[in-house]
């Protein structure tokens, strides 16, 4: 188990490997479909992205009376999605790295390359396991894509994830997928 | 103005029809149990499965790591009495009535629950109009939540729900044998070659380890319907037609053998369960459904008194 803290560094990050188990403890900004499309037709980030990791989540989160936030579910949403845009929020913010489900293609494991960063796998569905690592709600950026759209600033403690995809062009989806498909051949 | 009189109306009739302690009161108040707990708590047969699962794959791998997360997602989210998935999926339910059941205002009094069981937060505001894209924030809209009704000779009232996920429901597939490409011919043996290349096709995707609900034969849409109503049956509930029973375990082991593993991380355990039947088919067309579901497999049911439309007891 490998514990990832913040302030994230590249050079930690570049350690990564496939396989890799990691617990993150620090900061996480949520971004999904609206935010990458967004940051893609060339709008300014609301906030710094330098160095941060984006979680491809739509988390349910709730206002209590005093105006305080919390997260109730923050499962990962799947994240091929993203795949037109993902490289590109890497190159013009400086992202170390991206959490999400099921895996990205060559174009963000190119980018991962190039930039520096990994992409982590969290466990889908675990709804409540991961709501139970995130501490605080911090902030609320473009909101007025409504709430599972908008940027979250969130607070981890030992995040679960595993890396899947490498700065060094590995990818356990690619590995995997290559493996399934030749083991198939032997099985029908 | 229009709205305030229809807000109206709907307040004097809840006070009115639905005094407390009351059948329809009651009805409502045991589909909401229903909906609580298929949303919050993983079935005991699944939950056998998945413990077992945990247990075969190899420690400090990233398999083990994801089964042991999924294994204490179960724990929290029963203990918390919260919804295990944050997709709280399409609500399917499948009601079986003795003759002479009203099924109308049945429909009401579920369509009320569906609506409490979502301000409590068992359901997540999860239907969208598929044209405009608006969430009227209740889980109530065109085809939703998804209503069965089956006569059958019992006296008792039977209710079953299942909590179907987006990410499995969008690698549930359909296969026209003979499927060329894959040599898929028309006989079980091309049945076990479309199911492989689904399973093969899902990895990473929704949430495995999974299971398959399988029809052969009928039409596209009774086909997929029958596929997803498998997943009704217990886990290792086997098929009473014996080549179909043989080529269930067949499949669960071909697939562990595929290494795609929990999530798709590479491991042992791709598939959890099986379950097939079959539906007549016309001579011209040759159908084979596959519905998956995610290791977040919540399906639950209620045996229901028709007097008092309390809970008797549960079906899993
Ligand atoms: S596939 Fe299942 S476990 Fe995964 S996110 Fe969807 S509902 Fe949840």
């Amino acid at each position: 188990m490998i514990e990832l803290k913040y302030p994230f560094s590249r050079d930690e990050v570049r350690k990564l490997k496939v396989g890799d188990m990691v617990l993150i403890t620090g900061k996480l900004f949520t971004g999904r479909d609206a935010v990458h499309k967004y940051l893609h037709e060339g709008h300014p980030s609301p906030v710094n992205l330098k160095d941060q990791i984006i979680y491809h989540c739509g988390p349910v989160v709730m206002k209590d009376k005093h105006g305080k936030y919390t997260v109730t579910a923050a499962g990962p949403t799947t994240s091929i999605r993203e795949e037109p845009y993902q490289w590109q929020v890497m190159r013009d913010h400086g992202i170390v790295g991206v959490i999400g489900k099921g895996g990205m293609g060559p174009k963000t494991l190119e980018a991962c390359k190039q930039y520096g960063a990994v992409y982590f796998h969290a466990i889908g569905g675990a709804a409540q396991v991961l709501a139970e690592r995130i501490t605080s709600v911090d902030g609320v950026y473009l909101e007025e894509f409504g709430s599972p759209e908008a940027i979250w600033e969130l607070s981890v403690d030992k995040f679960p994830v595993v890396v899947t995809m490498d700065s060094h062009g590995g990818s356990l989806h690619k590995e995997v997928e290559e493996a399934s498909k030749e083991n198939l051949k032997h099985l029908v | 103005m229009a709205k305030k009189t229809k807000k109206k109306v709907v307040k004097k009739k809840s006070t009115v029809k639905t005094k407390k302690g009351s059948p329809d009161q009651q009805a409502i108040e045991t589909l909401v149990e229903l909906i609580r707990v298929t949303s919050t708590v993983i079935p005991a047969d699944v939950d056998r499965a998945i413990e077992k699962a945990k247990g075969v794959e190899k420690p400090n791998t990233t398999a083990a790591y994801a089964m042991n997360i999924i294994s204490d997602n179960i724990g929290l989210a029963k203990t918390k009495s919260q919804p295990l998935c944050q997709d709280t999926g399409t609500v399917v339910f499948y009601i079986y009535h003795p003759p002479g059941f009203h099924q109308t205002p049945f429909i009401k009094q579920i369509h009320k629950a569906v609506t409490a069981a979502t301000k409590k937060g068992y359901l997540r505001e999860n239907s969208v109009n598929s044209l405009t894209g608006e969430n009227a924030g209740t889980n109530l809209g065109a085809g939703h939540p998804s209503i069965h009704f089956v006569e059958h000779s019992a006296k008792t009232l039977e209710v079953k729900l299942m909590l179907k996920g987006g990410g499995c429901e969008n690698v549930s597939t359909q296969y026209s044998l003979p499927d060329t490409g894959l040599s898929a011919g028309r006989d079980l043996d091309g049945v076990r070659k479309v199911v492989l290349d689904a399973v093969v096709k899902a990895q990473g995707k929704g949430c495995g380890p999974g299971v398959l609900g399988v029809c052969i034969g009928g039409d596209r849409a009774d086909s997929h319907a029958h596929a997803k109503k498998q997943l009704f049956r217990k886990m290792g509930e086997r098929s009473k037609i014996k080549e179909l029973a043989a080529l269930e375990v067949e499949i669960v082991e071909t697939c562990n053998k595929l290494g795609i593993g929990p999530m798709g991380f590479g491991g042992t355990t791709t598939i959890l369960e099986c379950l097939m039947d079959h539906r007549n088919r016309v001579p011209a067309s040759f159908i084979v459904s596959v519905s998956y579901m995610c290791w977040a497999f919540r399906r639950q049911g209620a045996v229901i008194d028709t007097k008092t439309m309390k809970l008797k007891k549960w079906l899993y």
